[in-house]
């Protein structure tokens, strides 16, 4: 707010500059195009978190359980359904819509630590039933044997599985269209809403918001926007992994989000494209890249708790 | 008919009787302060009114109808709106921002994913109108936790009004301030209650303002009902004397 309507809008216009153009000056930088795809996907699902995390206040740590049921929904879905990519985002993301409605009823009543353990909770049955249930999921090894198939337009089909660039252009399109549908709710009167429970949950209750209706609607968001980048994940690596729904794959969520900053919009981008970066960088050094990240993750909230874009605004301010 | 009518409200927590069978009504239009001191039970009998917290018994009647067992958001959606004794707002978005969540709450708008550019115009109108009312225009775009105590306080009470209650409580509306802070919420307080048909009850430790604003005064002591009365027959009174006045002096 600080910043003011026209550095928002030109900070908007470099964001999306810079994501149109990514193939084209990625390898220059050392960078490849699934390297690219990986970032936009991942920062899909830290922006879908953090619209319950940053603009509602509510901390989820089980958002991998509706993640990996876009994965599996996907990979299951062409496996064994029909080969279609676009059916298989439609499962996906039904299924982790479903998922979250009747999980979000459980639990929206919770606050603070008990809301997070319990996401925890219900993401670790999730994890164990892909874990276990070889025979459908593939267990322990993964569901493979399948790969994305060309998108049918009918008059044109376009193919995403030889072609990364046309792969990458597709994955920026739902993130594209998921991204703006939530700026677009966030300035809405119930996007306010989330605000002001975030603000002060007691004022917005006896302004007569029924505060856990609204919660429950702003996770059920969230956790179907994360399913989508779920199913594009399945994509990207013809592969569904038990991993993709284990926790720690929520604690990287809520690691991007806070990183980036989860008061800014793009910051769970940022945070997103960092962490990917440093993985794909730094595991090519050494096994122990987790530990960069946790350093790098202590310093940042140690000493710039508004996350990377944190810093750049207060410099821009100053 | 009487707007508000407890009867016989009690509140314990544990072994402590907080609030110990407490009646009191309120006509429409009536400015009414509560009194007492320290302890006396003065907030929790206005969390049980407006539904923070659930009487142990008795029963709340409010426009003839039996509210004791409602949420805090339905007593709200029937027209009673409350401040806080530390007051509640939020700190991190604009006073603009603060006013227009409560009017589009109060429109009904408040699961809408758009508005109209009509009902824009017709929300933007009512914050404009409100912050104008309140003097806040000039501040309209600080946020609030930037702003000095007392323009908070007006704010949250804007916020209140802003959801066109039929019953307005103020938990201490001038608790903490300076003497011109104080005189310019007691204005404020008395604008409102000229303005239109709403009905005020506040809790209040200055008895300055108590005497200046209200047309009754009920008086509260250890959890108990003690006196009720205009301000000059509470101020004649000697069991208040006594028991709070007398304390006082």
């Amino acid at each position: 707010m600080t910043d003011g309507p026209y550095g928002k809008r030109a900070a908007d216009i470099v964001i999306w500059l810079l994501l149109l153009t990514m193939p084209y000056w990625l390898e220059a930088v050392g960078g490849y195009t699934q390297l690219g795809s990986r970032v936009v996907i991942m920062a899909l699902a830290a922006m879908s978190l953090n619209f319950l995390l940053g603009y509602t206040g509510v901390l989820s740590f089980g958002h991998a359980a509706y993640f990996g049921l876009g994965v599996y929904g996907m990979g299951m879905t062409i496996k064994y359904l029909v080969p279609s990519t676009l059916a298989g985002m439609a499962v996906g993301v039904l299924a982790g819509a479903a998922a979250a409605a009747i999980i979000g009823l459980l639990i929206v009543h919770l606050r603070g630590i008990y809301f997070a353990m319990v996401t925890i909770a219900f993401g670790q049955v999730f994890y164990f039933i892909a874990y276990r249930w070889n025979n459908v999921t593939g267990g322990d090894d993964g569901l493979s044997g399948w790969s994305r198939q060309p998108i049918d337009l009918g008059f044109a089909s376009i193919d995403i599985l030889h072609n990364q660039t046309a792969f990458y252009y597709f994955a920026l399109l739902c993130f594209a269209v998921a991204v703006t549908l939530m700026a677009a709710l966030l300035r809405s009167p119930f996007g306010r809403t989330l605000l002001a429970i975030r603000e002060n949950e007691r004022r917005a209750r006896f302004l007569g918001i029924p505060v856990d209706r609204h919660i429950w609607v702003s996770w059920l968001i969230s956790c179907t926007f994360v399913s989508l980048a779920g199913t594009l994940y399945a994509l990207l690596n013809n592969f569904a992994d038990p991993h993709d729904l284990r926790w720690d794959q929520s604690g990287d969520f809520v690691i991007m989000a806070v990183l980036g900053g989860m008061r800014s919009f793009w910051g769970p981008l940022v945070g997103a494209a960092i962490f990917v970066v440093l993985q794909d960088y730094v595991s090519s050094e050494t096994q122990n890249w987790m530990s960069f990240i946790g350093l790098f993750f202590v310093i940042v909230v140690l000493f710039f708790p508004r996350g990377v874009l944190g810093i750049v605004r207060r410099k821009a301010v100053s | 008919m009487s707007l508000l009518q407890v009867e016989g409200v009690s509140r314990h927590f544990g072994s402590l009787i907080a609030v110990n069978g407490i009646s009191m009504t309120v006509e429409a239009g009536e400015l009414r302060a509560i009194i007492g001191p320290n302890g006396a039970g003065k907030t929790t009998f206005f969390n049980l009114i407006s539904g923070f917290l659930r009487p142990s018994s008795g029963r709340i009647i409010f426009d003839g109808e039996d509210i004791t067992g409602l949420l805090p958001a339905r007593r709200v959606w029937r027209g009673i709106a409350r401040t806080f004794q530390v007051t509640e707002v939020f700190p991190e978005l604009s006073v603009r921002e603060n006013l227009r969540i409560a009017v589009e709450v109060a429109s009904g708008f408040r699961l809408r994913p758009w508005l109209s550019r009509g009902a824009d115009a017709t929300v933007r109108a009512r914050v404009t109108e409100l912050l104008d009312m309140a003097g806040l225009t000039v501040k309209a775009d600080q946020l609030v936790g930037e702003l000095a105590h007392g323009d908070q306080r007006a704010t949250e009470i804007m916020m209140a009004l802003a959801l066109k209650p039929r019953l307005l409580l103020l938990d201490e509306p001038t608790a903490g301030m300076g003497d011109q802070e104080t005189y310019a919420i007691t204005q404020l307080i008395r604008r409102l209650h000229k303005n239109g048909e709403l009905t005020i009850v506040l809790i209040e430790h200055d008895m300055r303002v108590v005497f200046h604003l209200a047309d009754r005064i009920t008086v509260l002591d250890q959890g108990s009902f003690l006196a009720e009365g205009t301000p000059p027959e509470i101020a004649a009174n000697e069991a208040v004397q006594s028991a709070y006045l007398g304390k006082a002096a």
